[in-house]
């Protein structure tokens, strides 16, 4: 089936794409505090790994737009696009983001580790790992009689994990309320796809378990939303688990510091020319949908909203050292 | 690959550097030596100890892999065990939890489950610790948990010399080796770099024996216990107690299994103290082994109840300021011999 999304919902999608770009833009400015002329990783207000999702937004907004707050997303290590969309708590959020007391889990947990219970959001830094527990937490909601779908989002590398192929088998044996999504930017650090995957689309594999497997090409965000459209129909209707692979793009390095030398010339170029969130503002602005005024506006709330977060952040101050011995159990 | 020579023996390598290089020269002799892992390829290695190995040796040889940890790393066992001597990279120790059956019912247990006669001449290179806020996932050392189970060796280096010694020997080795070398150590330059890793390295090829740890700093009144990155804690907080009138001596285990025992003792026979540092979880681990290899030994000669300076029990923390605590250096290593002092 066909889903168009109503205005408000193109609206939403366009909204949280410029809500997760600009949170990124910031976070990049920030991160790289004290970070020149010698680039240390634990250097500057945000030390560590990042891993920006910009260019992959349609992803996170096409799926997570038919999501309610009850609904499970596991995410990956490049969670932010896919947090701003499943309404985490931006000022919990980034405040995680620095590390600070205010953060999600008081900064224990970091970039890479957020939690928002609120509303049933989590990832992981290991590859491959988010997908056993939204298979879980859609089972969970089955034996406790409670509606909700879980969805497991990915990279195209976390589909070689064996982790990917058990949790496939075993959401479609069950017949769980789950859908994977996989976002393919086409490279696992420097690794492209074709070099690491035997077969060219991913959604292919879907058959091998008993699924239905969709492709969805050219980060398209109205693509993106019917596909997932209905599959998370077919969940909630107890149809059982759908495959989706989204051909997306990462138009940042695999982290910040990335050289990106493994990158064919050119590459980058053309993706950013073909950046989805000018794309689908154009696509709006010719649809009427939106207007340079109501644009602008748009924007600059999305700016302010962020603003303030990452005001919050700063603000707040990180636990005492001795906390890092609390929160092991409860 | 090229390298740059200041002259004769003070040529200084990075412990990456020294693993390429020790890497280069085995593939250069021996034709059953390839490598596999993730990113080891046209990128290097994350960590860069593949940096170079592809240009020379091409992708037939060092052969980036899907992130499939099981599968490759089962593959190695099954090349190993057919005549071939594989080194595969674990990219962070942290993700040994998607691949240890491979790891540990499999490498580690093929000799012994017949009887000898087969071989599983392997190298498993691995980076551990943090330090740069990377959290839990991607920052611990767990080198209790490796060398707790039999049937591996496993080495950490302290230095880019003893790095090209060890992974020669590991290479070289008819058993399963497990190298994890530290990423403070690694000579990275975004990941900030213990100068003190960063040594001369000969350019010929030399092994060192698996199992042999070393006195890097000799000493009377206290015997400090580490590997890796710890050693060069040791060594700050022994320059501090020279500056209070102390004198320390400091061990580097360099290699876990074996386990050098009788270095450790004869230190501590020699001070009668005993501090062991480990950046690994404080409970059932290396500091604990270390310990009691001492005290079942000889209790009697020990002056003072030994001490460990090691991780908290704890999942690492991302917030720079929670982690920096937690994580052992000089000042805790100092603080730990004055209270045994007081005590
Ligand atoms: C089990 C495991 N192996 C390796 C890694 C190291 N690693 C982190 S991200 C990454 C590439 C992931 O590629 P993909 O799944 O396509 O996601 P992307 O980074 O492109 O978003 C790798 C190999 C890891 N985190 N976990």
């Amino acid at each position: 089936m066909n889903h168009t999304p109503t205005t408000e919902q193109r609206l939403w999608m366009y909204r949280h794409m410029v809500l997760s770009r600009y949170l990124e833009e910031r976070i990049e400015s920030l991160y790289m505090e004290g970070k020149t002329p010698v680039f240390n990783m634990a250097k500057g207000p945000i030390p560590g790994e990042m891993h920006l999702s910009n260019g992959q937004e349609p992803c996170a907004v096409g799926v997570c737009v038919h999501l309610t707050p009850e609904d499970i997303v596991t995410a990956t290590h490049r969670p932010h696009h896919i947090a701003v969309a499943k309404g985490v708590d931006l000022d919990a959020m980034v405040a995680e983001i620095f590390g600070k007391a205010t953060g999600l889990a008081g900064g224990r947990g970091g970039h890479m580790h957020l939690f928002d219970a609120k509303v049933n959001f989590s990832c992981s830094g290991i590859i491959g790992e988010g997908l056993g527990p939204a298979v879980g937490a859609a089972l969970s909601r089955k034996l406790q009689g409670k509606p909700g779908v879980a969805v497991a989002f990915m990279g195209e590398g976390a589909a070689n994990q064996g982790a990917f192929h058990e949790a496939l088998n075993l959401a479609a044996v069950w017949q769980l309320p789950v859908v994977f999504v996989i976002e393919d930017n086409a490279w696992g650090i420097s690794v492209a796809k074709q070099a690491s995957t035997a077969v060219p689309r991913n959604d292919r594999r879907a058959s091998a378990y008993g699924m239905p497997g969709v492709h969805v090409a050219d980060n398209d965000v109205e693509a993106i939303f019917s596909a997932a459209g209905d599959a998370i129909a077919r969940a909630r209707e107890g149809q059982g688990p759908t495959l989706i692979e989204i051909e997306t793009a990462r138009l940042a390095g695999h982290f910040m510091g990335d050289g990106e030398d493994y990158r064919p010339k050119g590459e980058k170029e053309g993706l950013k020319q073909r950046d989805p969130i000018p794309r689908y503002r154009r696509q709006l602005l010719d649809a009427e949908l939106l207007d340079d005024i109501s644009d602008t506006d748009l924007v600059e709330q999305a700016h302010a909203r962020i603003e303030a977060a990452i005001r919050f952040a700063q603000d707040s101050e990180f636990l005492p050292p001795e906390a890092a011995l609390e929160m092991v159990f409860v | 690959m090229s390298m740059t020579t200041t002259g004769a023996g003070t040529r200084k390598l990075t412990i990456a550097r020294a693993m390429a290089e020790a890497t280069a020269q085995e593939m250069r002799n021996d034709p059953r030596v390839f490598v596999m892992g993730e990113d080891v390829g046209p990128l290097g290695g994350v960590f860069g100890n593949t940096r170079g190995l592809y240009d020379e040796f091409g992708a037939e040889r060092v052969r980036d892999t899907p992130i499939s940890e099981t599968a490759f790393i089962g593959a190695a066992v099954g090349a190993a065990s057919d005549g071939m001597r594989p080194i595969v990279e674990l990219m962070f120790v942290d993700f040994f939890g998607v691949c240890m059956d491979a790891i540990y019912n499999l490498m580690a247990k093929n000799i012994y489950f017949s009887g000898g006669k087969v071989k599983v001449p392997m190298v498993l290179m691995t980076s551990t610790g943090g330090g740069y806020s990377d959290a839990g996932q991607h920052s611990q050392c767990l080198y209790g948990t490796f060398a707790h189970l039999p049937g591996m060796k496993v080495v950490a280096p302290s230095n880019a010399y003893d790095a090209k010694g060890l992974m020669t020997a590991a290479i070289r080795d008819d058993n399963p080796v497990v190298f994890m070398y530290h990423k403070s150590l690694q000579g990275m330059g975004w990941l900030g770099t213990e100068k003190g890793a960063t040594v001369p390295v000969p350019e010929e090829s030399y092994a060192l024996e698996i199992g042999k740890a070393t006195v890097v700093r000799e000493g009377h009144d206290v015997t400090l216990v580490s590997l890796a990155a710890g050693v060069h804690h040791c060594l700050r907080a022994a320059q501090a107690l020279e500056d209070e009138g102390f004198s320390a001596e400091v061990v580097d285990l360099r290699s876990l299994v074996p386990l050098d025992r009788e270095t450790i003792r004869a230190s501590v026979a020699k001070t009668g103290r005993l501090i062991v540092v480990d950046e690994d979880y404080h409970s059932y681990g290396v500091s604990g082994e270390i310990i009691a290899s001492v005290v079942e030994h000889d209790h009697a000669c020990l002056k003072a109840a030994p001490r460990r300076v090691a991780y908290p029990d704890i999942p690492i923390p991302f917030a720079p300021t929670m982690e920096q605590w937690a994580l052992p250096n000089a000042d805790k290593i100092v603080d730990a011999f004055h209270q045994m002092m007081l005590s």
